[in-house]
């Protein structure tokens, strides 16, 4: 199946700021996750594939398209959800989403059926009179696809999509995200910081850090297999032992990624099991006082990728 | 199996050719304001001018002793020129077109759509002058109209080729200036009233400041810095009033042609999906 982007020596400036630099990258179609700390050019990404921004200099192919020579023509079809809230005042979700489709061309009649359809389908059946004001967050969130798939885009844009809401909205979400890909054989960009919401739902990510490409290919591959994945709390009598039984680690061939606790998750090659951490810490007369075994995750090869500007565990980082 | 999935579907229907999506944006605008009662209030009061004349126009055409009440060119002048009041409100009462959609954040959902940044300020535009339009030329050329009727006669209008052409001119430059105006400064701000109070202070401002520097200076020229003045003038030359310009003709629409320029500029800058930071 032929890539839905296409990104070739990609520079985008604001001013004299390079935001994007040299960012070469192919998305399959499917689900592709777009990850990166705040400032990594994420959302100038999707600027410039949506063709509001201008690229300096390099190639750019949504569906095989330029979107800086026809931007309509790729608009056309493409569906974006925003991050922030978004809406048109004054009107109920129906007219709402229908005008949308209306704005992308379908005929007054058919937009209207399908803004009943596509309101059913997001869970908004139920509220669609009600104006779009009056929606709680996650409300907001679901009209927000609903506009965005009204007029049947190829390909979707989507920006935090589960932001602010609920485990059980998020769950829905996330279900509809992937019932979209998988059985409607839409293909879709996943703008999330929430690393697990990648993980379930897309095959590829592109992780960016400070405008280039720190990243890219299946999740599965970018995951670190072949190597232990450990997480390891120490207490040490000084900061300097502490940083000697790390370099330890490090010259071992493991590498140590900050939780933003005081849990580090070591990803040790397999010559290095719980033993060999033993005794790495008993050299250092470092105590170790917690060890769990691990599986690797997205996040483990997100904070490989970016280093420094690696998120936290669980259910938020620093993806931005 | 379900005879009928209620879940999303392709859609494999016919899709209308760009280019007139403006027509879906002013056909919503207008709508919008149509919901709003005060408005429907607004555009019948900016008709009341157009009963008055009408009969005015009705008794001098069937009655001789008021046959000095008679409309002469002089009196669509006039007509239009007490139109500007509503001209005015109903502009203010439009004072949201852009910053309603600034406030909800709707610009990044137009313009991710297949629609151009020019097709966006058509439709808006479109709508402020269906409605401008709407208490000008429409009253005015129906008053020509009935004019025809009451009188049995044409002579009138065959005196007077100019007219119908001035009515339109003139209401034109007028609900144009006015319209773009707005937009211009209702992309500047998320807050409608924020707006309306910027749009009256600069009309009244510029037409204090005129009398002001007048008074001081005892040249007229300064009345090129008050568009309402401006398009006094230009509406004089227009209908071919006696009055004699406070400014130059050429210069009065000079001004106008600025100010229509500095509107376009501005919706230029402010119309993006994204901010503009310098």
């Amino acid at each position: 199946m032929s890539p839905v982007v296409e990104l070739e020596r990609l520079t985008v400036r604001y001013g004299a700021k390079p935001v994007l630099r040299d960012v070469t990258a192919v998305l399959p179609a499917g689900a592709v996750g777009l990850l990166g700390p705040n400032g990594a050019g994420k959302s100038t990404l999707l600027k410039t594939l949506l063709g509001f921004v201008t690229p300096a200099s390099g190639r750019v192919r949504v569906l095989g398209l330029d979107p800086v020579a026809s931007p309509l023509i790729v608009r056309a079809r493409l569906g974006y959800m925003p991050e922030n809230d978004a809406h048109i005042p004054g009107m109920n979700a129906v007219s709402f989403v229908a005008y949308c489709g209306e704005l992308c061309g379908l005929p007054r009649r058919d937009a209207m059926q399908r803004a009943h359809e596509v309101l059913q389908y997001v869970g908004l059946g139920e509220a669609r009179y009600r104006t779009v004001e009056t929606y709680s967050t996650g409300m907001k969130q679901r009209i927000k696809l609903a506009q965005a798939l009204v007029h049947d885009p190829d390909l979707l844009f989507l920006d935090e999509p589960t932001n602010g809401m609920d485990p059980r909205g998020r769950d829905e979400m996330l279900d509809l995200i992937a019932d979209v890909v998988r059985n409607k054989g839409l293909s879709v960009i996943l703008s999330s910081h929430v690393l697990p919401d990648v993980e379930r739902t897309c095959d590829h990510v592109v992780v960016l850090d400070q405008g280039a490409v720190a990243a890219q290919g299946p999740i599965a591959s970018l995951k670190p297999g072949g190597r232990r994945v450990f997480e390891l709390r120490i207490k040490a009598a000084s900061a300097a032992a502490a940083e000697g039984f790390y370099a330890a680690l490090d010259a071992a061939g493991a590498t140590c990624l900050d939780t933003g606790d005081d849990v580090r998750r070591v990803l040790a090659p397999d010559s290095v099991d719980a033993a060999g951490l033993f005794g790495l810490a008993s050299a250092h007369r470092v105590q170790v006082r917690h060890l769990r075994a691990s599986v690797p995750t997205l996040e483990d090869a997100f904070a490989e990728a970016v280093g420094d500007h690696a998120p936290g565990p669980g259910a938020s980082g620093t993806a931005g | 199996m379900p005879i009928h999935d209620q879940g999303y579907r392709r859609y494999r229907g016919r899709r209308l050719a760009a280019g007139g999506v403006w027509w879906v944006i002013a056909r919503a605008q207008m709508a919008a304001s149509l919901r709003q009662r005060r408005f429907w209030w607004l555009l019948l009061a900016a008709w009341l001018p157009f009963l008055v004349r009408a009969v005015q126009i009705y008794l001098s055409a069937n009655f001789q002793q008021a046959s000095f009440l008679a409309a002469t060119a002089q009196t669509y002048r006039d007509f239009l020129g007490q139109q500007s009041l509503f001209v005015f409100l109903v502009t203010i009462a439009l004072a949201g077109a852009i910053a309603d959609d600034r406030r909800a954040n709707a610009l990044v959902l137009y313009l991710s759509k297949p629609l151009s940044r020019v097709e966006y300020v058509t439709g808006k535009l479109v709508a402020l002058l269906v409605f401008l339009l709407g208490v000008t030329l429409a009253p005015a050329l129906l008053l020509v109209l009935l004019q025809v009727i009451f009188s049995g006669t044409i002579a009138f209008v065959a005196a007077n080729l100019f007219l119908l052409p001035a009515i339109v001119l003139f209401s034109v430059i007028e609900a144009l200036v006015a319209s773009l105006a707005i937009l211009a400064l209702s992309s500047l701000s998320k807050n409608r009233r924020f707006v309306s109070i910027l749009y009256a202070g600069t009309v009244f401002f510029s037409g204090a400041m005129v009398r002001a520097l007048r008074a001081m200076t005892g040249s007229s020229t300064w009345a090129v810095v008050s568009p309402a003045d401006v398009l006094g003038v230009v509406g004089d030359a227009v209908f071919r009033s006696p009055r004699p310009p406070v400014v130059p003709v050429p210069l009065a629409a000079a001004a106008v042609v600025v100010l229509v320029g500095v509107a376009l500029a501005v919706l230029e800058r402010r119309i993006r999906a994204v901010e503009v930071v310098s």
